[in-house]
């Protein structure tokens, strides 16, 4: 939304496409938490050290230039959202910043009570809808960008209501459909994070990068079954009041794997994901293969005072913190990785941008609490920008033939209509417990091997074969089977990516190599090239220091 | 060993599109305690019909409110609407026009084709 906005403002018209309803979907709306900016209003800080710490966290692997964009640039866009009517949580007349892990300083904004998301999403939608020069079209998913001689031309969709094919003319294209931690049966995402992005710019012919970085948020709500909220809620319950993490036997356990945490917020995301997996294969987890965390020590009033009306919707779960623990443990949570492009947010296709978590290297090898949505409005605007000015230097190309191959795909999918079989849904569940068993937060060249050869087998048999029922609307076994497609695609990039990567580094955690390699300190960049991935390293983009232009 | 229920809810679920005579099917899911109703439909697709048509996207945190349908008469948003072992009516939304099954037309005007 954030592109479609700055893609308007400098005098484009834009096709602002979703799969579900705009600006409902994705992974924006989900998000409780916060948001980093270096606007230093909670105590003095610069962009200069927001960029350091983002840099230590990627051990590495930053693409310097995209994270020197995204701290820079992150605290106009946190002051323009307050413009466009975000009410960021206030005291004494400037904004609330508040600490996170891996950062050095205060300066993570939020809305209260854990509405950052809803209300962030809120006011792009509103921002969008004032501009006329913004058409929204609503429950079209994407399955095809149009390209030739290496340049986008527009896009093939499938409409959700009727099943039809529609076919989009641009004169440019930006991929921003988020990440793809729907591959995996634990995440924290909604329905729409099918990796998509990933596939389509791969087809299309761009580049992918760090595609084995997938983060796993180590206390992703497991049990009793939690609705209406986020599952990755108690992370600010920990950095604002503690909590002790404690495994089936109800020991403190964390100390074991070498950390100090003792109901202190200590533990590293890593660590702790770890020390929780251990214990659970040690048969010492909670009864969903998870950790319990413990609130018991904390008194109701100072319970309420942090977290008010949140502590009533817990209630009507059926959770009483006061009572009860609740069990967490390690989920999907977002992608490091993803469309390889430049800090003007252009991959190597012409008129090819991508934008938010779909662009990969920002944050190399593991991410920062609050980075994520800032970089959905850093580079939505410079995405927007950017295609805006692409646009003006040429013309709508109308290639029909070129969108025939699409149309086949839906036509021949059509015809494989039955009543029986297994669905295409069936297998995306199937998929993601080989994701979680396989390709999980702790990974073996053996269950990478067998991960990589049950999806290239998929691919072969299951996917052109599997039928589909034979309703015309709002049939989501077309929608599934396109998604499907995309995920085994995308999930192909990173087990592949992982297989290669002969180290643990950050988010990507080997067993069988178990420490960091030196002579790894490098990218892996993957594209197809008649129908297979290939991939190579190259050195880490640097930025250039002490010179903050961007333009 | 944690305590495993074997209890089932039956779903209870309205079929079709606007050109059909409206037909109701029941779904045997098996229950787990917390359960919401969206997570019976969404497991009948995984394992029982595909074909049935259910309109979400954000599953459990009720930040995208498009899951709303009427729930043993109720409007709810299924996503937190609570199931329980036991027969569970689930009917489209009834103030919108109908698409197919439980999806009915809430996508704003100017958001179509």
């Amino acid at each position: 939304m954030y592109a479609a906005i700055a893609a308007a403002r400098k005098g484009a018209s834009v096709i602002l496409l979703d799969k579900s309803l705009v600006g409902r979907g994705g992974a924006t709306v989900m998000a409780q938490m916060t948001v980093a900016a270096a606007i230093g209003q909670q105590e003095p800080d610069d962009w200069t050290i927001h960029f350091e710490d983002t840099l230590k966290a990627g051990r590495g692997l930053c693409n310097e230039e995209l994270s020197a964009l995204l701290c820079e640039e992150g605290p106009k866009r946190i002051l323009e959202m307050e413009q466009w009517g975000t009410r960021w949580a206030r005291e004494n007349g400037h904004i609330k910043q508040e600490m996170a892990p891996g950062h050095s300083r205060r300066r993570c904004c939020y809305v209260d009570f854990l509405n950052t998301g809803p209300a962030v999403a809120a006011t792009l939608r509103r921002k969008v809808g004032e501009i006329s020069e913004i058409r929204r079209i609503s429950n079209v998913s994407i399955i095809e960008i149009v390209t030739k001689d290496g340049c986008a031309l527009g896009a093939v969709g499938l409409n959700v209501i009727d099943g039809e094919v529609v076919t989009f003319q641009a004169k440019a294209v930006i991929l921003a459909a988020g990440g793809l931690t729907k591959l995996y049966a634990r995440n924290s995402a909604s329905a729409n994070m099918g990796g998509e992005p990933y596939a389509l710019a791969l087809w299309a012919g761009a580049e992918l990068v760090d595609m084995e970085f997938v983060q796993f948020f180590p206390i992703g709500h497991l049990a009793p079954r939690l609705v209406g909220m986020d599952p990755i809620m108690w992370d600010p319950f920990r950095y604002k009041l503690g909590g002790k993490l404690l495994n089936g036997q109800f020991e403190e356990f964390v100390d074991r794997y070498g950390g100090t945490d003792f109901g202190q917020y200590t533990a590293t995301r890593d660590l702790a994901s770890y020390a929780i997996l251990k214990e659970a294969e040690a048969g010492r987890g909670s009864p969903h293969g998870g950790a319990y965390l413990d609130f018991r020590h904390i008194p109701e009033d100072q319970l309420r005072a942090a977290f008010g009306p949140v502590i009533d919707r817990l209630l009507l779960n059926g959770i009483d913190l006061t009572k009860t623990p609740v069990e967490v443990g390690p989920m999907a949570h977002y992608h490091m990785g993803g469309v390889r492009v430049n800090a003007h947010m252009e991959t190597r296709i012409n008129r090819l941008y991508a934008a938010g978590e779909a662009v990969g290297g920002t944050n190399g090898a593991n991410r920062l609490s609050g980075n994520a949505i800032t970089e959905a409005f850093v580079f939505g605007e410079r995405a927007g920008w950017s295609a805006a000015e692409g646009a003006k230097h040429t013309h709508v190309d109308s290639e029909t033939k070129i969108t025939a191959a699409a149309l086949e795909r839906v036509k021949a999918l059509k015809s494989r209509q039955s009543k029986d079989g297994v669905p295409p849904v069936a297998l995306q569940a199937e998929l993601q417990n080989l994701m979680w068993e396989k390709v999980g937060p702790f990974r073996t060249g053996e269950k990478l091997a067998a991960a990589l050869a049950r999806i290239q087998q998929m691919q072969r048999n299951e996917l052109p074969n599997v039928s589909v029922t034979d309703k015309t609307l709002y049939n989501l076994d077309l929608l599934d089977w396109f998604e499907l497609r995309a995920m085994l695609t995308t999930a192909e990039s990173v087990v592949g990516s992982a297989l290669a990567r002969n180290e643990s580094r950050g988010a990507h955690q080997r067993e069988d190599f178990s420490d960091s390699n030196e002579s790894l300190l490098k990218n892996q960049v993957m594209k197809m090239r008649n129908g297979e991935l290939v991939s190579r390293w190259t050195a880490p983009v640097q930025a250039n220091r002490g010179d903050g232009s961007h333009g | 060993m944690a305590d495993r229920s074997i209890k089932k809810a039956i779903l209870r679920v309205r079929r079709g599109t606007t050109n059909e005579v409206g037909r109701y099917e029941n779904f045997e899911v098996p229950y787990e305690d917390g359960m919401s109703v969206l997570d019976a439909l969404r497991w009948i697709r995984v394992n029982l019909d595909s074909s049935l048509a259910i309109r979400y996207s954000c599953i459990n945190a009720n930040a995208c409110k498009t899951c709303m349908a009427l729930v043993n008469g109720e409007v709810e948003y299924t996503c937190i609407a609570k199931l329980a072992p036991e027969i569970i009516t689930v009917e489209p939304l009834p103030k919108r026009p109908l698409i197919r099954d439980l999806v009915t037309d809430t996508v704003p005007e100017e958001e179509k084709l």
